[in-house]
């Protein structure tokens, strides 16, 4: 057991269990807050692949933004401050069993692949992977077409989002 | 490489062979070196914060024309230690009804997302705590879990005016990031990097001269991401019984109050590295890493004097004049300018130091008029609209 | 040296997850949560083949980036959709919302 692999462990670990408290949690602020937790995990496993602009982007991105919507929203959708009822389908059974067959299906599908223990080859020295993203990401031979399509995306939810929920007086 | 050209690798080398005397590995032993470094740096500026309420308290009575704390010790120096004693002592309540995780956690991640910021901060050119490419990018990170941490202390303190304090203040950080967002990229343009000792090693003239209003609209949104004043309305103490901030007594406080002041030295150094030139200063950081070390700390000290003096000369603005002035002025700006400065370098590639200085200077100077003049012909209207035409006046 | 497949697994592992949250909770933006967990899911994915194929060619951090902003895209529209919807209906519970205009 490398350093690497322990620390790839500790990490994988502390995520899958921050997403079971996500979705299995009661108090919907606390399971906002596990979110964030899980997402905090899910950079640091960027920063383990190398890809250290990924991951700060994951963070500002997801949780400087996506889960603090999401703590608004659950804010603004509650009548007092406690959650009432139950917070699993009666059918809870059947979607446990659906996500542990998907999972069975999924890692059997993978492990068929013949390049499915393949080691990471090393980094080429000086490789900048910033400026190579930002090149693929303005190139016209590389992808500036997805790049502009998914800023007029952007556009269009900005837009969407603050006339549906625009409280007409 | 003695001690004083690079005094950190030389202790930590120094203490891994003591450690690998001892018989510890060599994995374990850089790790627990590389601890023992983290904890100086926390311990160092966890004493810097204490002097820093002792500056604030000072500079703040000499700006109302007073003389400050003088009772105790010289000058007052002994003051803060007052302040904490009286913090550790006070009773540390928890309101009844509130998340007691949720509301002891908050004012730990909030010094926390402090503290983390002085991990990429370059003190010297050879001390740094890491060397992030990305460490521009790190600032907003940073920032992104201090706004975390201003609502979880809002919402667990089950009060109502802790939550809408709570809202406002993370509504105005989320809002005043995208320009600062935009205003850390050109510093990026210019030097061609995000690391931070790459920008510093690329200021041989400060950026401040190249890019004055991308300074200014930094200074201006990084006030709002600290939550000080003009853009205090979440704790402010006269308004909304100091927002968040209500339910917590004692060192809780403390930790809020000092990790908002700390906060603010940070962000006097951020300034000072990004457009002043970090720890240069015509060749003098290269004698001494201590020498860079105090040059970096006055320039962040002139830094932190500029964001108090503007808290003490301003008035409050409400939360509705804030919203709008970002996003009906400042964004465009700082959009407007972002594309003014990418073009400009673009147009300006080849050219002579003098030539590139002036050209951007005048850039920014236009681009500023240009925008004040827009707001002000649309202040003009607005006038015009709510008091009526003005009467004409006999002329005799 | 992890392999690919450690990776690989974890990334199935929180899909799952996401999934199960997604068919089993009562509250609308707790679904929004699992969705979320899935998406981060496929980006660690992406990331992992980046990583472990050929990393000078930047497609899988491209098409994370391009994830990124269809997650935000989705997560604000489909929040404003449930706000709206709390503000009409005054509940969350996506049992209770079967029936469009009556």
């Amino acid at each position: 057991m490398t350093a690497q692999q322990i620390i790839f462990l500790i990490v994988a670990l502390y995520t899958l269990g921050s997403a079971l408290m996500v979705v299995t949690t009661r108090n919907l602020v606390h399971a906002a807050l596990w979110l964030v937790s899980t997402l905090f995990g899910v950079a640091v496993a960027y920063a383990l692949l190398n890809a250290n602009f990924i991951a700060v982007v994951q963070v500002v991105v997801y949780i400087g933004a996506i889960a603090i919507l999401f703590i608004f929203a659950v804010m603004l959708t509650r009548k007092d401050m406690r959650d009432a009822g139950p917070q699993m389908n009666s059918n809870w059974w059947a979607g446990a069993l659906v996500a542990v067959l998907v999972f069975g299906g999924l890692t059997s599908l993978l492990s068929g692949w013949s390049g499915f223990q393949n080691t990471a080859a090393a980094l080429p020295s000086g490789f900048d992977a910033i400026s190579l993203l930002g090149e693929s990401l303005t190139s016209p031979e590389a992808f500036v077409l997805p790049f502009e399509v998914a800023s007029v995306l952007l556009l269009a939810a900005l837009v969407g989002a603050v006339y549906v929920a625009f409280n007409k007086k | 490489m003695s001690f004083w050209n690079d005094p950190l690798k030389v202790a930590a080398d120094w203490l891994e062979g003591v450690f690998a005397g001892w018989g510890m590995d060599a994995i374990l032993a850089h790790v627990l070196v590389a601890f023992l470094g983290v904890f100086l740096l926390i311990t160092i500026l966890m004493v810097l914060d204490i002097f820093l309420v002792w500056i604030e308290r000072k500079v703040v009575a000499r700006f109302q024309d007073r003389l400050g704390p003088n009772r105790l010790g010289p000058f007052g120096l002994i003051q803060p230690f007052a302040d904490i004693i009286k913090l550790i002592i006070k009773e540390d309540t928890t309101p009844g009804g509130a998340d007691k995780v949720v509301y002891n956690l908050a004012p730990v991640l909030s010094m926390m997302s402090v503290l983390i910021l002085w991990a990429v901060v370059p003190i010297a050119p050879v001390m740094l705590g890491t060397d992030l490419n990305v460490g521009v990018l790190f600032l907003i990170a940073a920032g992104a879990i201090g706004t975390l941490s201003i609502i979880m202390a809002g919402w667990s303190s089950n009060n109502k005016f802790a939550m809408i304090g709570g809202f406002r203040q993370v509504a105005v950080m989320v809002s005043f990031e995208v320009p600062m967002l935009a205003m850390l990229m050109i510093p990026v343009i210019f030097a061609g990097s995000m690391n931070m000792n790459a920008i510093i090693d690329a200021q041989n003239v400060w950026y401040f001269f190249i890019s004055p209003l991308g300074a200014v609209i930094f200074l201006i949104a990084a006030i709002a991401e600290l939550g000080r004043a003009p853009f205090d309305l979440a704790e402010g103490e006269s308004e909304l019984v100091s927002g968040f901030n209500i339910e917590y007594s004692g060192m809780k406080f403390g930790m809020f109050y000092a990790g908002e002041l700390l906060h603010a030295f940070t962000f006097g150094g951020f300034w000072a590295i990004l457009f002043f030139g970090g720890y240069r200063f015509f060749g003098l950081e290269q004698v001494s890493p201590f020498l860079a070390i105090l040059i970096l700390v006055i320039k962040a000290m002139l830094g932190y004097w500029v964001i108090m003096w503007v808290r003490y000369t301003m008035m409050r603005i409400r939360i509705d004049q804030m919203l709008g002035f970002n996003w009906k002025f400042l964004t465009p700006l700082a959009f407007a300018l972002l594309l003014v400065t990418a073009l400009m370098n673009a147009l300006l590639a080849g050219a002579s130091t003098w030539l590139y200085v002036f050209g951007m200077f005048l850039a920014n100077v236009v681009t500023g008029w240009i925008a004040l003049e827009i707001a002000r012909s649309a202040t003009r209207k607005e006038r015009a609209s709510v008091e009526g035409p003005k009467p004409v006046e006999a002329h005799h | 040296m992890v392999p690919l497949s450690w990776y690989l697994i974890f990334a199935a592992a929180l899909f799952s997850i996401g999934l199960f949250g997604v068919l089993v909770r009562r509250n609308a933006i707790a679904i929004l949560l699992g969705v979320e967990l899935m998406l981060n899911a496929v980006n660690i994915n992406l990331v992992a083949f980046w990583r472990y194929g050929e990393a000078l060619a930047m497609t899988g951090q491209v098409f994370a980036v391009i994830v990124f902003a269809v997650a935000a895209a989705e997560v604000s529209v489909g929040l404003a959709l449930v706000i709206s919807v709390y503000r009409r209906r005054n509940t969350v519970v996506a049992d209770e919302l079967d029936m469009l205009k009556w």
